[in-house]
């Protein structure tokens, strides 16, 4: 027998529950289903569905090369101010999105930090699709570092020291130990990057812009439609459900176990 | 290769010097804490001294450009085996001469080489998560061997193992070590026998007694390398045909070796079946007496071992309830002189 809950515990949790999952079915119930079809496969609808797609994939993998580098650098060497340089990488995590959006335009915008600098070089970022993919970056890449630096944490350091004793550079312990050991946290964290960049909004319509087909992601098409195309808006969102459910799936499900004898 | 250590370690109380023979194999012995994976930590970079000189024959390993563990070819066994989980025991043995650059094939082919070497053929295929500890342990084996260590450092091989398979891996080690540069950490008198050519005693982070194992184990010079051999020893000064310790011990015996002379330090040591436990110290008998107050009680053989602090004498069943122990029994230990061994410090 399981220790329990006390009693009175339940009501509160099934509360918090139906207010998690009703909206849920709300939406669901809204959805008309006759057009479905012809809905989510509107010229702009198939535009953000594919722009929001390519986007977040690229950004993903932008969090993967930026990230597992900061969390590798965060978990195994220690440096002076490392507590704040931890701090303030998450900072993205709590930053409401439209001011990260508001900092990324006057860090790359044309009359930016950088932005002059580029401007010589014949680069244009902001309100580019590029942008959207910064924004993206910039809000997910925290969700990528954070899971996979407490993933090489938990793993310690002990197959990498043996690894070195047996002659392995420290490139190749990184290749051939650390990383597939801590390959369920990267894929988790790959997964929470995807999603956080999928319904990226805020950071994205400050930056980035709403021109449909470049910067006009699905979150963004939604936003725009639901004052004209109430169906179309929840068609759309019918899809972002769909993918959010499985992104849960797939970062959630359990993993075959990867631990010696204990 | 000759294994030539000097190192102090202010954090942990270390301040060794050590040398390993080529082919050459060391057992490492101490009580726990007295700094014997310190060593080896030294021994494989994975610690930096704080002062000190690492050379295996002429390579420097420390001084102005402190070679890194992956340069320096020391492979490092511990209690744990540590195999990489997501690697199957072949590939795990593999490991070492990929990451010397070797191709997969050849180096696989060598690693079968070496899972033969130590009865692990059949395991080739397991993930480590199927392995029992015991052929974990020898899978780990084989994978050190591979890397082709010029030195192998092994901290309590069998020290986490069931004692069922520990003499088969025992024998193992045996054939595998002849003729390696080594040093292996142990708490196992067996192992400092069966593996060792040479003993080194460490206590709190200072070399204390070395020398070859079974002369180590016969003769004890340190309290710790008595008790590893399962002898009584009490160390002090000769004098008046007794050593007397500090503690105000006086046990009488017979010298042997160098001739000692009064006041000389000196240890006699004697087996627990030597001691006889009396109530009351028996009169007249030219026997060393003791007064202990037993600390513990436990079988040993057919015997009963009773404990007094350091000090122990084995007794019969009959004999030990006769005399109605228990710990806080204030007792007499008795040894004749002739069963006692006396010899310089």
């Amino acid at each position: 027998m399981t220790p329990g809950v006390p009693r009175w515990l339940l009501a509160p949790a099934a509360l918090g529950a139906a207010f998690v999952l009703l909206p849920l079915v709300a939406i669901v119930a809204r959805v008309p289903w006759s057009d479905l079809g012809a809905l989510v496969t509107s010229e702009a609808s198939r535009d953000a569905l594919l722009l929001s797609l390519r986007t977040s994939a690229t950004s993903t993998v932008l969090c993967v090369l930026l990230g597992v580098p900061m969390a590798a650098v965060l978990a195994r060497t220690s440096f002076p101010g490392q507590g704040v340089v931890r701090s303030l990488v998450l900072l993205p995590l709590v930053l409401p999105p439209v001011v990260g959006g508001l900092a990324l335009l006057y860090t790359f915008g044309r009359r930016g930090l950088l932005g002059e600098t580029l401007d010589v070089l014949g680069v244009q970022v902001a309100f580019s699709t590029a942008a959207v993919v910064m924004a993206q970056t910039f809000v997910a890449l925290p969700f990528l570092v954070v899971s996979l630096e407490g993933a090489l944490r938990t793993a310690g350091e002990r197959y990498e020291l043996v690894a070195a004793t047996l002659g392995a550079r420290p490139t190749t312990v990184l290749r051939r130990v650390t990383l597939p050991l801590v390959l369920p946290g990267l894929l988790s964290g790959a997964v929470l990057a995807f999603a956080r960049a999928l319904g990226e909004f805020g950071a994205t319509v400050t930056f980035a812009g709403s021109l449909q087909g470049v910067t006009r992601t699905l979150p963004t098409e939604i936003y725009l439609l639901r004052e004209t195309d109430v169906d179309g808006a929840v068609a759309l969102s019918l899809v972002l459900v769909v993918v959010a459910v499985l992104v849960i799936g797939l970062a959630t499900r359990r993993r075959a176990p990867l631990r010696g004898p204990s | 290769m000759t294994l030539r250590l000097e190192a102090t370690v202010a954090a942990r109380g270390l301040d060794v010097s050590l040398e390993v023979a080529d082919g050459e194999t060391v057992a490492l012995l101490g009580p726990n804490g007295a700094g014997k994976s310190t060593v080896l930590g030294v021994a494989a970079g994975l610690l930096r001294p704080d002062t000190g000189r690492v050379t295996l024959d002429d390579h420097e390993l420390t001084g102005r450009r402190v070679v890194p563990p992956h340069a320096r070819r020391t492979a490092l066994l511990a209690q744990d085996p540590l195999l990489f989980p997501h690697l199957t025991a072949l590939d795990n043995v593999a490991f070492g001469p990929r990451s010397a650059g070797v191709r997969r094939g050849a180096a696989r082919d060598r690693a079968r080489g070496w899972l033969a070497e130590v009865d692990a053929t059949d395991l080739a295929g397991r993930r480590p998560g199927e392995l029992s500890g015991g052929q974990a342990q020898r899978v780990a084996i084989a994978r050190a061997l591979a890397a082709e260590p010029r030195l192998l450092l092994l901290d309590e091989p069998m020290a986490a193992l069931d004692v069922a398979v520990t003499p088969a891996l025992r024998q193992t080690l045996r054939r595998v070590l002849e003729g390696r540069t080594t040093v292996v950490v142990t708490h196992d008198v067996l192992d400092a026998l069966l593996l060792a050519d040479r003993v080194v005693v460490l206590d709190r982070g200072r070399v204390v007694e070395q020398g070859p194992a079974a002369e180590v184990l016969a003769r004890p010079r340190s309290p710790f390398a008595a008790r590893v051999a399962g002898l009584n020893m009490v160390s002090g000064r000769w004098s008046d045909g007794a050593v007397r310790s500090g503690g105000g011990r006086a046990v009488a015996g017979t010298p042997s070796g160098p001739a000692l002379r009064e006041g000389d330090p000196a240890v006699a040591v004697f087996r627990p079946r030597a001691v006889s436990v009396f109530r009351e110290a028996p009169g007249g008998s030219p026997r060393t007496a003791l007064p202990v107050v037993v600390t513990d009680l436990e079988p040993h053989g057919d015997q009963v071992r009773v404990r007094a602090g350091d000090l122990a004498a084995d007794v019969t069943a009959h004999a030990a309830a006769e005399l109605d122990l228990a710990p806080g029994s204030p007792v007499i230990f008795s040894i004749k002189a002739t069963e006692v061994d006396v010899y310089p410090r």
